[in-house]
């Protein structure tokens, strides 16, 4: 038996032990040990979005929708894989600019508009009215059923009940009583709730448990698993058409579609999931786990639906009890007193946690973005010569709270018959669902403008009240039902549940369709057509661009004006309380590595902002910017300026990547004058080579020549004939230094570019011809036979002549000195082909090693060094010889095999083409 | 006093040069125009000198040189290294493989055959 005080009792002890934990979590922040500073706390605290309405709607939706419960489940599991790129900038953003709610976040971005926060708060409380007054019948209707235990009876229609004698009533009273307690403590809105956040994640720990409890014991204890459930339920043709996911719900494809959307949007616009989600977030980090570990979370809770829901259908044939309240009525008729207890606890959680959250929400916007900007604008009040406010501030928030559930219940009293818990909530979805073009938009496009998000929230919010919040209405009875019906004055076309004739949808879907149509459509057409005001412009820029924008600070660049630092400290002291806001001023100085100057008396851009930022912590960034203008001298920035600032701050950027890239290119130049510098090294050590190599081959004849002066000038009776061959050697070793001290000279020449070359049409056979003949000494003297083989005619070459001759005399020369053979042969042959002529020079001597068909060309590289003992030429002709071939755009090689033999070629263009 | 010399020297008129100058002073002159020669002749001959080119075909002037010095039986005979290269590192490569003396070309003649003298003196 559980009587009605056990169940209070155990309530309130429920309650008493979320305030022990809260107040611990407090204590713990206090002493700078936070307990909720911890991606699980934070994740769990994300899944104060599983409500009563999941906790115990679910169940009933699948009871008659079958599968058709999941999209608000599969939506935000699939937004949240985003949320590392939509919600770490909101969170950079909120965190930057100290936002203390969603409709600060709207107001903030649009120019800090007071009227868009108004708006925003406006659309905020209405909307999530219903959903609230869902909470408050969960909780009421579990509390009168459990009462009845062990009977199964279903509450009475509250409305008529007297109000004194409505649980919902006083459900709705304790649970502001304890949201004063929990979110109030501190007046910073914008400073985190601790005790609250781990409350919450307590409570989603419990509310898990409670279903996975229940769900365990239908699953295993009254049937035997899955396998048997589903069985039996298949064998019922009413419950097997559940088990497909589009039969169930009207509207099919296009309903899922629309609930999933929706629920994307819920996730991270209601004002409850903005509060754990944005305000209360410690790290952006936490983020990166949430991702998963909340996904995991919805997967858990909803893994038991269908089995509880295929329970409740079997064991309650015939829709005697609401199929809402399966989750309790089963273990109550299987006479499992704790558990339904544990059941009624959990609701109680999912319950009381969103409410707590949700309306500390729509208190803080209440209170910062509704009645605050208001009361400062009436002078009447004279608020401004108030020395503490901080106790209006708190007074607000706590009215605002009973207010808000007064008006849930309210709501509850009106409405909440008419509909089933997840309806309800759905109507609060599509509320929260409008802010999702400003929000979005507002952190992706700069283009989107104030007007453009208030037309658009209006727009929307009409269709949403005219197309939800009407016939919920009609339908209780407060409003005549003909309205849905026949339309508005008869006009079919204008009927709410079939807007311009758009029938076959579900309520929700129909309605989604209109107002984002609606919405979205104002946001861009009013956004592109009128041109946003400098604040505009600058918030739009701080918003998008949050990423780049570095430190607080960058608000500060908009600010131009005078004020006085000792006022900004006491208008900050009033809303703060005057220790806080030493405090306050205490860390802006320390910030700058700077003690705070007390005397100082005027204020910079940065201490403004300061102040600005740290006031909308507490008020609201609307609020904050018109009580920092009453104390400072802002002269007003044109759209131009504002404009200007931006550029220069985009131009900062160029510049630092202009820098960034000019030091990438100096690295390399870096690099390559290294590089260079060792090439010069390279050649420094070459040409150190090249002139050692020059002086020894000077001294070699000098040698000769110096040894027999000497001998002749030392010896005058030497003999006539010795005396002759002395002579003979002093003339070649003379002849040689000459020939070696010109082809010196000529290199020199070649090489720095200054030799001089004629250009004229040279015929080859001619240039063979005279070096043959001028040569036809030596190869006497030498008893070398040569053979020419020259055609008739041959195309005439451009090149130089002297050069040509030159080079044949290197050639044949060449091969005379190693061709010492017994029967020493040059054979010269010419012939033409492919567009040039090519000669070549055979020698019948000792050939040349192929590693060294390459090295003959090089300077001072004397062919066969090893071998036959050092040629007497200088190791220049070859070198030279191949670049003056090269000048005329011809190439010189060597083919050769030790023992048999070397052939010189080289080849001369004759420009007839191939 | 006359000794027998070895000058292994590839270029024939600095060769032939310097054989009449030795000969005239009234040693016994041999000539090799290669590495492989000239330590063919040190072991043929036995000279008490080699007048040694530092650029020989085949066996450098330092090799000859420090095989020279690598045999017991020819520690006595006398070095002089002869080279168109007179940088302080050729010289001091050719000193430390033993050479007794490094003469840089174009030389004084009569400064040579003082040189070669003081040496054989000096043994």
């Amino acid at each position: 038996m559980l009587h009605s005080t056990a169940i209070i009792f155990t309530s309130f002890a429920y309650l008493g032990l979320l305030f022990a934990i809260a107040y611990y979590a407090d204590q713990r922040a206090d002493a700078g040990r936070s307990v909720i500073n911890s991606p699980y706390v934070y994740s769990l605290s994300l899944a104060v979005y599983a409500t009563a309405w999941t906790f115990y709607g679910s169940v009933g939706r699948a009871a008659s929708d079958g599968v058709g419960f999941l999209p608000i489940y599969i939506g935000p599991t699939l937004i949240i894989l985003l949320w590392w790129v939509v919600m770490r900038k909101i969170l950079r953003i909120a965190k930057r600019n100290r936002i203390t709610s969603l409709a600060d976040f709207i107001a903030s971005r649009y120019g800090k508009s007071a009227m868009l926060g108004g708006i925003v708060t406006v659309i905020a409380v209405i909307g999530i009215l219903p959903y609230i007054s869902l909470q408050l019948k969960a909780v009421s209707n579990s509390f009168s059923i459990l009462v009845q235990y062990p009977g199964i009876v279903m509450p009475a229609e509250s409305g008529a009940l007297p109000i004194r004698e409505d649980t919902a009533l006083w459900v709705a009273m304790i649970l502001a009583a304890f949201t004063i307690v929990f979110g109030t403590r501190h007046l910073d809105a914008a400073e985190h709730h601790q005790g609250m956040v781990a409350a919450i994640a307590f409570e989603s720990l419990v509310k898990l448990l409670a279903f996975l409890a229940v769900g365990a014991f239908v699953t295993f204890g009254i049937y035997d698993g899955f396998g048997d459930l589903f069985a039996r339920a298949a064998a019922e043709p009413s419950m097997r058409a559940m088990m497909t996911p589009f039969e169930g719900v009207a509207g099919g494809y296009a309903n899922w579609a629309w609930l999933t959307i929706l629920s994307m949007m819920a996730i991270m616009f209601l004002p409850r999931q903005f509060q754990v989600a944005v305000v209360e977030n410690v790290d952006e980090n936490h983020l990166k786990k949430a991702v998963w570990l909340f996904p995991f979370y919805m997967l858990a809770i909803n893994v038991f639906v269908l089995p509880i829901a295929f329970g409740g259908l079997l064991r309650f044939p015939g829709g005697t009890v609401d199929a809402d309240t399966f989750v309790l009525t089963l273990p109550m008729a299987e006479k499992q007193e704790l558990l339904a207890l544990l059941v009624f606890i959990g609701g109680l959680s999912a319950a009381t946690g969103m409410v707590i959250v949700e309306t500390i929400a729509l208190s803080t916007m209440v209170c910062n973005d509704l009645l605050m900007p208001v009361l400062l604008r009436m002078r009447s009040l004279r608020l401004n010569e108030r020395r503490d406010l901080t106790g209006l501030l708190l007074g607000i928030r706590r009215g605002a709270i009973v207010l808000i559930l007064l008006l849930g219940y309210l709501y509850f009293r009106l409405a909440g018959e008419a509909y089933a818990l997840v309806s309800i909530g759905l109507i609060s979805f599509a509320a929260v669902a409008q802010f999702a073009p400003a929000m979005l938009g507002g952190i992706f496009w700069k283009g989107g403008t104030r007007r453009g998000a208030l037309y658009g929230l209006i727009a929307g919010f009409g269709v949403w009240l005219y197309t939800l919040l009407l016939p919920a209405l009609a339908r209780s009875g407060w409003l005549p039902i003909g309205l849905l019906e026949h339309g508005p004055f008869g006009i079919e076309l204008l009927r709410p549940l079939q807007l311009f004739g758009l029938a076959g949808l579900d309520q929700i879907t129909h309605a989604m369709i209109w107002s984002m149509l609606a919405n979205i459509g104002a946001y861009v057409a009013v956004s592109l057509s009128i041109s946003p005001g400098a604040d505009e412009h600058r918030q739009a820029s701080l918003f998008v661009d949050v990423f780049s924008h570095t430190g607080e600070a960058s608000g500060a660049r908009f600010w131009r004006g005078t004020a006085s630092a000792p006022e900004l400290y006491h208008l900050l002291a009033r809303f703060i309380g005057s220790e806080p806001a030493t405090a306050a001023f205490d860390e802006f100085w320390r910030a700058r590595g700077l003690r705070w100057p007390g005397d100082q008396l005027v204020a910079d851009a940065d201490l403004v902002h300061y102040v600005e930022v740290q006031l909308a912590g507490a008020i609201g960034a609307a609020s904050a910017r018109i009580m920092v203008a009453s104390v400072a001298k802002e002269e007003v920035l044109t759209v131009d300026e504002v404009r200007a600032i931006l550029d220069e701050a985009s131009q900062v950027v160029v510049y630092s990547h202009r820098l960034e890239q000019k030091s990438r290119e100096l690295e390399a130049a870096t690099d390559e004058l290294r590089e260079a510098n060792e090439r010069l090294q390279e050649l420094d050590r070459l040409k150190d080579d090249f002139v050692s190599t020059v002086t020894h081959e000077l001294r070699t004849p000098l040698t000769s020549i110096r040894a027999f002066t000497e001998i002749l000038l030392d010896d005058p009776d030497i003999h006539v004939e010795q005396r002759k061959k002395f002579l003979g050697i002093l003339a070649k070793e003379a002849e040689r230094l000459t020939r070696l001290i010109n082809q010196v000279l000529d290199l020199a020449k070649i090489e720095s570019g200054n030799a001089e070359w004629a250009e004229t049409r040279v015929d080859m056979r001619e240039v063979i011809a005279d070096t043959l003949a001028a040569m036809d000494q030596l190869f006497r003297e030498k008893a070398v036979r040569v053979e020419a083989r020259l055609p008739d005619t041959v195309s005439p070459v451009t090149a130089d002549l002297d050069r040509m001759i030159q080079v044949m005399l290197n050639l044949l020369s060449n091969a005379v000195k190693f061709s010492e053979g017994a029967k020493p042969l040059i054979e010269i042959a010419l012939a033409e082909g492919d567009g040039c002529l090519r000669i070549d020079v055979r020698d019948n001597g000792c050939g040349i090693r192929p590693e060294d068909h390459e090295v003959v060309f090089s300077k001072f590289h004397q062919v066969g060094d090893a071998l036959t003992g050092k040629p007497r030429g200088s190791g220049l002709g070859l070198h030279i010889s191949r670049r003056i071939v090269e000048r005329f755009g011809g190439r010189m090689w060597v083919e050769s095999r030790l023992g048999s033999g070397a052939c010189f070629s080289f080849t001369l263009p004759t420009g007839a083409g191939p | 006093m006359s000794a027998k010399i070895l000058i292994a020297e590839d270029e024939p008129n600095i060769a032939e040069a310097v054989a009449f100058l030795l000969r005239r002073a009234g040693h016994e002159v041999h000539v090799a125009s290669d590495g492989d020669e000239a330590l063919g002749m040190v072991e043929d001959c036995r000279p008490d000198l080699v007048l040694l080119d530092v650029m020989l075909p085949r066996k450098s002037g330092y090799e000859v040189c420090s095989e020279i010095r690598g045999r017991a039986d020819w520690r006595h005979v006398k070095i002089i290294m002869l080279s168109a290269r007179g940088r302080d590192a050729e010289v001091t490569k050719g000193l430390s493989l033993g050479a007794d003396l490094y003469v840089t070309k174009p030389f004084s003649t009569r400064d040579l055959i003082d040189q070669v003298d003081a040496l054989l003196e000096r043994s």
